[in-house]
């Protein structure tokens, strides 16, 4: 797949509308483990950048993931906004100044992204976080696709685990089949990359 | 004389910071302490903003951090990783570390030995 400036903006607009969409949903996943404000913050955030983008556009291909990690970074707070912030910021850098990726860049950015929230969280996979939704969708872009059926899974196999790290980690055992917020929300920004891109087998 | 090193608390709670603030004024009223509580509503959370804030309204230009829960902590890493200020983000208990930093800045204690005192703070 190739990805250009038009791709992008529809892949992070799509993902604001989805955030905005299921806010509640989201935000009561994280009362049942963690403190209920996942959907409100995250859906501030993408308003704000649907509002920004209403007026002014994104010009280059780099505008779209450094804007979205501003907005998120001043716009959402919580630990959401640095990790997604940092996360696309990470992107921005790993883009530059190129105006269209390659299938392998884009991997290559989206893997900068992760490195940015293992970062930020000092976190790592399997410890139920946004992370175990965004290494299997990683594994899938390597072979040029990305299927809902990779993203269901991954949420599934995320809700069975035990969360220990974050706030959820507090609860111990009872994390065990519940949602995690962040990885919620990550199925939707990978989903939302799905419906704007052109991959074989979704 | 009091040091040239500033006091920066966040905390989820407006509360939580007001509180402490109170507490440590009595020990250390001349270091330089600002603080972020809550969202910029004044809700239970953190806000990048209001932790901006903080850190470029104290009057020191290097500061020592302090923060309740993660989400504090990376609200403070993003905005000292953009801030000019050289800030150390300190994982130490808040309460007891904010007073223990407040009252040997106060009476202008080694640097050595504050970071000592607090090493024995430390929860991560």
């Amino acid at each position: 797949m190739i990805v250009t400036k038009d791709l992008t903006h529809k892949w992070f607009t799509l993902f604001a509308e989805k955030v905005i969409q299921e806010k509640e949903q989201l935000s009561e996943y994280d009362r049942i483990i963690g403190d209920g404000d996942h959907g409100m913050n995250m859906a501030r955030g993408a308003q704000q950048l649907i509002t920004l983008w209403q007026a002014v556009p994104p010009v280059h291909l780099s505008d779209v993931f450094k804007q979205a990690a501003m907005k998120w970074i001043s716009g959402v707070g919580g630990a959401s906004g640095p990790l997604y912030g940092t996360a696309f910021l990470e992107m921005a850098k790993a883009v530059g100044a190129k105006e269209e990726l390659s299938n392998d860049e884009l991997v290559t950015a989206v893997k900068a992204g992760f490195e940015g929230i293992k970062k930020r969280g000092k976190s790592d996979i399997g410890q139920k976080t946004m992370l175990d939704l965004w290494a299997p969708a990683v594994q899938d872009l390597e072979k040029d696709e990305l299927t809902m059926a990779t993203l269901q899974t991954a949420l599934t196999k995320t809700n069975e685990l035990k969360a220990t790290k974050g706030r959820a980690s507090f609860l111990g055992d009872r994390s065990i089949n519940e949602v995690d917020p962040g990885a919620a929300s990550s199925k939707l920004f990978f989903e939302a990359l799905i419906e704007a891109g052109e991959f074989g087998g979704n | 004389m009091v040091t040239n090193i500033g006091i920066v608390m966040v905390s989820h709670s407006k509360d939580i910071v007001k509180g402490i603030n109170d507490l440590i004024q009595q020990v250390a009223p001349n270091v330089s302490i600002t603080y972020a509580g809550g969202t910029v509503n004044g809700d239970i959370g953190t806000s990048f903003e209001t932790v901006q804030q903080a850190i470029e309204e104290n009057t020191c230009h290097q500061l020592f951090a302090f923060y309740d829960l993660g989400s504090a902590k990376m609200n403070l890493e993003m905005a000292a990783e953009l801030s000019e200020k050289e800030i150390e983000i300190l994982d130490v208990s808040f309460i007891e570390g904010v007073y223990c930093t407040a009252a040997l800045f106060e009476m202008n204690a080694d640097l050595t030995v504050v970071i000592s005192e607090l090493e024995q703070l430390m929860v991560k």
